[in-house]
């Protein structure tokens, strides 16, 4: 904190400034101006709400009708209702069956992409197109390939003989829920395997070579020189894509709208079917709310992997 | 990251030469093919039945599934001349782009006052823009609808432009943070000492030098905007305010059993500007995603 400019200005002359002038060379006044804009939009739209979303999971409110406040009566509602119940199971079976499978073939695809390939930039490119098509739109070609009829899924596995009838992708409880699992692990493979490789590159290969003269196996190479560099990416990337499947909305209400019989519904969909279509605001936000502790259960996790890890490696940047 | 990669530059293969071109065919280009085919086939099965003339999209075994010898317009010609979906698309492109310059303008403020203005509490700032990232919009949207409400914004674009912001500020304050953080501090001495003002400072020496930061932050402020879904569904009533996708979600699955033709090629409409506009910037973007990461 030394203002050294204007402070040698007034050694210079020795004039107070004035307030204007305070106002727009002073360190503290200026941080303020700069960061006005970005707090105004944060302020008013996500903290704002973020308190009011608590609030009115304590009340009664419907829309159309403010609500009074209610307690607890709302929570214990929905933690008695059977429906809620299921979706929290399918919430917490969706966030962890496709962030597992996730993680694994993304860290596989960028083991494979840090080969020497002809045409890699191209590559890179062509494996990030389902990160770039938006998700509703592509959710509605998945609609089309999960099709009970016309699927061509089930068309080719019938013309190799493999299977007699269509497969009902959507209809079936277990069917629906793989389906939509593996919707959301072909949406987000790529995100999790280009920003891996990024990490992956700044592995210098002199360590491998290193490790292979000290007679370490493949496995090995991975597990003792990759994994413990790559482990401080690996913790942020499986955050975000812990807290992103775990509040998943699009991919859902597009594919099944919770169905068949709510063995899809998370507690996403289940919110604004309870809020918005509902009309049941109040316990709609306990739903939503109800989310939070999970989520901050996921980025406490993540965090301290991560924080182990800087303290292994004797570092505290980056 | 670019600079942070020069292992692989030094063009050495580092131990891949032990690797016998066989062995290489069956571990890496096999799968890799694999999960490319996977990875494409949603967007191709979508481009391929947006050209497929009606009578084929029901009929898999006349006609083979995985390509048309006889592609048809018919779908996109309807699409775009007999519904609403230029003004959709119109109004994704309006909401996407405003939505995003304001983000950048308060990013760049923000970024540059936390790392370079340095004012008391710039740090606590900086985590507590880190935390707003963290917070997504399915638990927002209920509160968020009754705050539009009130402020009188429902069911105008409004109410999408002033929130998607929240949903971009956090991520490209966090990326141009890290774009400023490379500039060398002496620039902005020298300026000083020439007796020019912050604002001039940010914008005659730190923007200049900060373009592929803000082009980065851009593109993938676009790209979310565009994918945005709860909030434009939530916030939007009426049929021709609505975005692309909310739009055509709820306009094309009516009963019909042709719909498949003109949903695929609504989708594929809707994606293309963005793919293409992809397709000029992987770098940006991608340098968007990791940077994101990597802070």
């Amino acid at each position: 904190m030394s203002d050294a400019i204007p402070a040698g200005k007034t050694a210079f002359t020795a004039y107070a400034p004035t307030r204007w002038e305070m106002m727009t060379t002073n360190r503290n006044f200026l941080g303020f101006w700069f960061m006005l804009p970005a707090a105004a939009f944060l302020i008013l739209f996500l903290v704002y709400p973020l308190g009011l979303g608590v609030w009115l999971s304590f009340t009664d409110t419907k829309i159309g009708t403010p609500g009074s406040f209610v307690g607890l009566e709302n929570y214990e509602w929905i933690i008695g209702d059977s429906k809620f119940q299921t979706a929290v199971f399918n919430t917490l079976f969706y966030t962890f069956v496709a962030s597992v499978i996730k993680f694994a073939v993304g860290l596989y695809l960028a083991l494979l992409l840090n080969n020497n390939l002809p045409f890699k930039a191209f590559i890179r490119a062509i494996i990030l197109i389902p990160f770039i098509v938006p998700t509703v739109l592509s959710a509605i070609a998945f609609w089309w390939i999960f099709d009970p009829q016309f699927s061509v899924i089930s068309w080719s596995l019938r013309k190799f003989g493999w299977i007699s009838g269509n497969i009902d992708f959507l209809g079936d409880p277990w069917n629906a829920r793989f389906s939509v699992i593996f919707a959301n692990v072909w949406r987000g493979v790529p995100f999790i395997a280009i920003t891996l490789l990024a990490g992956l590159q700044t592995v210098s290969p002199s360590l491998y070579e290193a490790a292979t003269l000290d007679g370490a196996n493949k496995w090995q190479l991975f597990r003792f020189v990759t994994y413990p560099i790559l482990t401080p990416i690996i913790a942020v990337v499986m955050t975000f894509s812990v807290l992103f499947t775990f509040t998943d909305f699009q991919l859902i209400k597009v594919l099944t709208n919770g169905g068949p019989a709510g063995s899809t519904e998370l507690m996403a969909t289940m919110s604004y079917n309870t809020a918005i279509l509902g009309g049941r605001i109040g316990e709609g936000a306990a739903i939503s709310t109800a989310m939070i502790p999970f989520l901050l259960a996921a980025i406490m996790i993540s965090w301290f992997g991560l924080q182990k890890r800087k303290w292994q490696q004797g570092s505290d940047n980056d | 990251m670019a600079e942070t990669t020069p292992n692989r530059d030094d063009n050495s293969d580092g131990m891949s030469y032990l690797d016998t071109v066989r062995s290489r065919l069956v571990t890496v280009y096999l799968p890799l093919f694999l999960i490319i085919v996977v990875l494409i086939f949603p967007f191709y099965w979508m481009t391929i039945t947006a050209v497929k003339p009606k009578e084929h999209l029901l009929d898999l075994d006349t006609h083979s599934p995985f390509f048309t010898l006889t592609p048809t317009f018919e779908h996109i010609r309807a699409l775009l001349f007999e519904t609403e979906y230029p003004l959709w698309l119109w109004n994704t492109m309006f909401i996407s782009v405003t939505a995003t310059v304001l983000a950048l303008i308060a990013s760049v403020f923000a970024a540059y006052a936390i790392v370079r203005v340095r004012f008391k509490g710039g740090q606590l700032v900086g985590g507590l823009i880190f935390l707003a990232y963290l917070v997504p919009p399915s638990i927002l949207f209920i509160p968020l609808s009754t705050v539009i409400f009130n402020y009188g914004l429902f069911d105008t674009p409004f109410a999408l432009i002033l929130t998607y912001p929240t949903i971009l500020i956090p991520f490209s304050t966090w990326l141009l943070m890290g774009y400023f953080k490379t500039i060398p501090y002496e620039l902005e001495e020298c300026a000083l000492i020439d007796g020019a003002t912050r604002w001039q400072i940010l914008v005659k020496i730190i923007l200049p030098l900060a373009v592929p930061g803000l082009i980065s932050a851009g593109i993938f402020c676009l790209t979310l905007c565009w994918n945005e879904f709860i909030y434009a569904l939530t916030f939007i009533n009426s049929q021709d305010k609505k975005t692309v996708p909310v739009a055509i979600v709820t306009a094309f699955t009516d009963g019909d059993q042709y719909k498949w033709g003109s949903l695929m090629a609504g989708a594929l409409v809707g994606s293309l500007p963005l793919v293409i506009l992809y397709s000029f910037f992987v770098e940006y973007y991608v340098s968007a995603m990791t940077g994101a990461v990597k802070e």
